[in-house]
């Protein structure tokens, strides 16, 4: 389904990504783990074909996200939403004016059924009753809940999450992670999550794949990781 | 060390050749996505209220005080060579062929061209405008293009206002308080104002609403890209979309009085 190539990436001369290649199946989800600056955003928003690489290239469906343009990228985008670590919702618009947004712009529903559908998703991420709030008059665990609700409004096949716990407490943390396998297990989608939720993340994903000084040093199930004898593995696992 | 010299001048030159590029394309993909339909009809009504009928208080009131100072300023030169029957042309002509388009455009530029600039650059900061991308909406067509709808629409209109305020402001000094009867003051404008000073006025204020739009739409859109990130980017991108808007528009109207002279 997701196919990255000996991907390179540089920025202003620094080298981030240096030949990074990763396989995603339809319908697994994938972790990815490194340290801060190690290139895992940058790697994301090039799935998501927001960048362009120096070199290599990123494969979605068999369709090349460098050669993508117009109409071919905007129907692969409607199959694709993407979590942002800092929700993105349109701060001008209430919660449920975010959420309604895509169905509104790229379906031709009735308002009726938009406010429906609108409804459902918001109960599924459990803000049922902050519709009509603004994202700067909600929390941090709302915020990524509400831009959970917006990114899966549109039943997408592909899904990349962009640190989808940082910044919130370990319980609410738990909650969105767990909120992301019970709409995994809905919907069925392709996904990759950008973490440092280690090992909470484990339960949740099928592969794990960590991305160190460029490349993908090791990858692997969660079984398989913890048994891996790659010292930085090893300290960024915490043993 | 001459090297040196030489190729800090040449990366700098490419570097701005690079933006005056990138700020070309920007141009042309706006009035691009502006004549090719959908276009968002909402959005460019709420547009037009802001830049628009949000802007009358601002253009009526810097209109109004313009055409007083004029009149005064006006009838002080043209009495000192015993022409103060002129006053009403000299009132009008300067303002429907000069001030009223520049100052109308500058005070749109820093009443809302900022704030479309900050708008914009914090929707790029804050991750919105690659979230549009995302949805396989175009940004253009969302965040530019009503923006360029509305400032064709409203500047010449707010220019007309101005100049309209400015001319009987004018006349409240230069006829009320400084006895120019109101028969010479509007006859002799009537003489000596055409049809080509209002149109030189449309077609000024037309290019300069374009040109606010252009520069503040482009460096909002491209903060954190071409200016540094956080509160400080927005902040240096809105000055510098106020900054170089206003220069653009003293220039470009240089060249349009040298081309309608």
């Amino acid at each position: 389904m997701i196919s990255i190539e000996d991907l390179y990436v540089s920025f202003d001369g620094h080298q981030v990504l240096k030949g990074v290649s990763l396989e995603i199946k339809k319908g697994e989800v994938v972790a990815l783990i490194g340290g801060s600056g190690s290139g895992k955003s940058v790697l994301l928003k090039h799935v998501a074909g927001l960048m362009q690489p120096v070199k290599g290239r990123v494969l979605v469906d068999g369709k090349d996200m460098r050669t993508l343009k117009g109409k071919g990228l905007s129907n692969l985008r409607d199959r694709l939403a993407f979590l942002f670590q800092s929700g993105a919702l349109f701060d001008s618009m209430t919660v449920f004016e975010n959420v309604a947004f895509p169905l509104k712009e790229k379906t031709g529903l009735r308002d009726k059924l938009i406010r429906e559908r609108v409804f459902k998703e918001l109960e599924n991420v459990g803000l049922s009753g902050s519709g009509n709030k603004y994202p700067s008059q909600i929390s941090g665990g709302m915020v990524k809940r509400a831009a959970l609700a917006r990114a899966l409004v549109m039943d997408p096949e592909i899904m990349l999450f962009d640190e989808p716990t940082t910044g919130l407490d370990p319980v609410i943390g738990l909650a969105i992670l767990k909120l992301i396998d019970s709409c995994h297990k809905r919907l069925s989608f392709t996904g990759i999550i950008v973490t440092h939720e280690i090992p909470r993340i484990f339960p949740f994903v099928d592969r794990v794949a960590m991305l160190h000084e460029g490349v993908i040093r090791s990858e692997g199930t969660p079984e398989e990781l913890v048994s891996i004898k790659e010292p930085i593995l090893q300290a960024f696992l915490g043993e | 060390m001459c090297m040196d010299f030489l190729q800090k001048i040449g990366a700098f030159s490419l570097k701005y050749l690079y933006k005056m590029g990138v700020m070309g394309i920007f141009l042309f993909n706006a009035l691009f996505f502006s004549i090719i339909p959908p276009i968002k009809i909402v959005r460019v009504l709420k547009q037009i209220r802001f830049i628009g009928f949000q802007s009358l208080l601002v253009i009526v009131l810097t209109g109004g005080f313009t055409g007083m100072v004029l009149a005064y300023q006006g009838y002080y030169s043209l009495s000192r060579v015993g022409s103060d029957a002129f006053l009403g042309p000299a009132v009008g002509l300067s303002l429907i062929k000069e001030i009223g388009p520049v100052l109308s455009a500058l005070m749109i530029t820093g009443r809302a061209g900022s704030a479309i600039t900050a708008e914009i650059g914090i929707m790029r900061l804050s991750e919105q405008v690659d979230a549009l991308e995302l949805m396989g909406l175009n940004p253009y067509r969302y965040l530019i293009v009503p923006n360029f709808i509305a400032a064709i629409i409203c500047m010449p209109l707010l220019c007309a206002i101005f100049n309209v305020v400015g001319v009987f402001s004018g006349y409240i000094i230069g006829g009320k308080l400084l006895g120019v009867g109101v028969g010479i003051y509007f006859g002799e404008m009537a003489n000596y104002v055409d049809m080509s000073d209002i149109m030189e006025s449309v077609y000024k204020s037309l290019t300069f609403g374009t040109l606010i739009v252009w520069v503040c739409c482009y460096k909002g859109y491209y903060t954190g890209i071409f200016t540094g990130f956080g509160a400080e980017g927005v902040s240096k991108a809105t000055t510098d979309a106020v900054v170089l808007s206003s220069v653009l528009i003293l220039m470009w109207d240089y060249v349009m009085t040298s081309l309608f002279f």
